[in-house]
């Protein structure tokens, strides 16, 4: 009984709980039963929520006892725990702001509660969200609901292992060069990343302020419309927040792709995965050829330099919103004898590697002498990223790409800073040029060291706030081949 | 494109990040490292282009000049690691000599 109701869509909960089916308190206890019973094999939370669960799932149960209709009623939500919720511990995944409590909540957070959404928990991410694999954690391991020795992707890794380990509905996730879209296709669940400025960044702990953006993972295209049209729109709080008005996704979700032109990047065709991952997406362009779309190709010249613009952008970014952690006025502090001492002690005690390494690399490309020639040619870069996908967007209306460099990767794999810093090859100069983009459950792979087969993603990528467009697209792709309902989690279903 | 050498310790103190000896060592060789690989960006004709700071189009925003509610001095003060008075404790900043 109790699997039942946490295997349930986003959709399909809101509609039983808004029919008085199933009441929210209901499905609330039949998630934390199956987190205590998964969590300590997936790892996803770093904290869980359930007296305000409940309180919220009470409130939710009056107030459509009293005849209002909610969007995501009684909906199991897991919030990156870079996201504020006041009253709660957020940390970044950084022992520099452990045992902090949020004294405000974000408004993407709000806005999902306010539709209904129950609060699960926190979830584990790379600290501060810098990693592709969730192991940059100060706090803990994630694992892969599909192999418990390996990675669930990161950085929104532990929201990504909570939904597809049916530890939550939806989650939460931020993505910055692809943690939202990453993680996803290594949990074979949809990671929808909006087009930049469609949700509000107030409350979320800022990495690299041009590029985060807020976005739902989910197991359906459909919950990430849904969970996306609840948080999307402007919000006073957010002076980088688009006015464009927000039209409702979850009602133009189709079923083919007749008369779409979807482009397919003929530099990425040039580059092999390996004959059983090019395979795959070779298969899933066919299959949306076969739904009526016309397969065009395009070029995307320099998407081979999104890395390297992304790895100046980012970092610079980072050095100077992280200058915020000083031991003053939250988190840790380590004293020393004057105030000096004291920053240089607490952030080299507070921060962990990969963070020191990019506040470096940022402070490095910011600094007298080096500021033309790292950041701002990383700046002019991106300008050349962003107009490629302009010009491409002339001839199609629809980029498909895989969504990762290979399916998820062994814990501890990834020595070296740069290697994993190519797995997000992909990703990147899609969140350089702000576009929106998703990836769909697409199939599924042997690892190159022949281990058991691991999930792809597709990634669909559209022009600037073509957001319904995307949706409806994805949602026939993954309707048709049904990838995504291939749902069965190896890890964290023992009885 | 500049030299990728970069002085790690140096970098570490406009960061305010104390390094160890291993930690400027590892950090040294992984910077230099990854600031090679970055250096891939010269290749890219950029003389002609504008910086994008951020891709979307933004105006300023401004609000009425009024009061509104903020956190309140017990709940701005809540997480500092010392507080003393209604005031951030901090170590002494202006010295002796």
């Amino acid at each position: 009984m109790a699997d039942s109701l946490i295997e349930m869509t986003a959709a399909e909960t809101a509609r039983k709980v808004n029919a008085r089916e199933r009441s929210a308190r209901e499905i609330a206890l039949a998630t934390f039963e199956r987190v205590r019973r998964t969590d300590g094999e997936v790892g996803a939370f770093l904290t869980l929520t359930e007296d305000l669960a409940l309180a919220h799932a009470d409130r939710v149960d009056e107030r459509i006892a009293a005849g209002e209709s909610l969007p995501l009623a009684g909906v199991p939500l897991a919030v990156k725990d870079n996201m504020c919720l006041r009253g709660t511990q957020t940390t970044a995944g950084s022992k520099i702001l452990l045992g902090w409590n949020a004294p405000y909540t974000a408004t993407a957070v709000q806005r999902i509660l306010d539709a209904g959404a129950i609060p699960i928990g926190k979830t584990n991410l790379d600290e501060f969200a810098m990693g592709s694999s969730c192991e940059n954690s100060a706090l803990g391991v994630t694992r892969n609901p599909y192999d418990a020795q390996r990675v669930p992707g990161g950085s929104s890794g532990g929201s990504a292992a909570a939904v597809a380990s049916y530890e939550s509905t939806i989650g939460l996730g931020s993505d910055t060069g692809g943690s939202i879209r990453e993680p996803a296709a290594f949990c074979n669940i949809v990671g929808f990343k909006p087009t930049y400025g469609r949700v509000s960044r107030y409350g979320l702990i800022a990495f690299a302020s041009s590029l985060d953006q807020i976005g739902p993972l989910t197991r359906s295209v459909e919950d990430a419309a849904l969970a996306y049209d609840a948080i999307a729109g402007v919000d006073p709080m957010d002076a980088t927040s688009v006015d464009v008005p927000h039209e409702s996704t979850a009602t133009s979700l189709r079923q083919d792709l007749k008369g779409l032109r979807v482009g397919i990047v003929k530099e990425y065709r040039a580059k092999s995965l390996g004959p059983a991952i090019d395979e795959v997406y070779a298969k899933a362009y066919a299959d949306l050829e076969t739904l009526g779309a016309e397969i065009v190709e395009i070029g995307l010249p320099t998407a081979d330099y999104g890395i390297a613009t992304y790895y100046l952008i980012a970092p610079a970014e980072c050095s100077s919103n992280l200058a915020r952690f000083d031991g003053v006025r939250y988190g840790l502090r380590v004293e020393g004898n004057d105030m000096a001492e004291t920053y240089d002690r607490t952030r080299a005690a507070g921060f962990g590697p990969e963070v020191k390494r990019r506040i470096l690399i940022g402070t490095h490309a910011l600094s007298s002498g080096y500021y033309d020639a790292y950041y701002l040619k990383a700046q002019k870069a991106r300008t050349k990223i962003a107009a490629d996908f302009e010009n491409a967007f002339g001839a199609c209306d629809v980029i498909a790409a895989p969504a990762a460099a290979s399916p998820a990767f062994r814990l501890g794999a990834k020595s070296d800073p740069y290697s994993m810093y190519l797995m997000d090859y992909y990703t990147i100069p899609v969140s350089l040029a702000g576009l929106p983009s998703i990836s769909v459950p697409c199939g599924w792979a042997r690892p190159d060291d022949g281990a058991e087969e691991m999930p792809l993603g597709l990634q669909l990528t559209a022009p600037l706030f073509g957001e319904r467009l995307l949706l409806g697209a994805a949602h026939a792709y993954e309707i048709a081949t049904k990838h995504a309902k291939k749902h069965a989690p190896r890890i964290g279903v023992r009885a | 494109m500049a030299s990728p050498d970069l002085d790690v310790r140096y970098v570490a103190k406009l960061a305010r990040i104390a390094l160890t000896d291993d930690e400027a060592r590892t950090y040294g060789a992984q910077l230099a490292d990854i600031l090679g690989h970055v250096a891939a960006l010269n290749e890219l004709d950029t003389s002609d282009v504008a910086a994008t700071a951020q891709v979307i189009e933004s105006r300023n925003v401004e609000r009425e000049d009024s009061p509104a509610l903020c956190l309140t001095r017990s709940e701005a003060l809540a997480g500092a690691p010392r507080e003393q008075g209604g005031y951030f404790r901090v170590p002494r900043i202006i010295g002796e000599s």
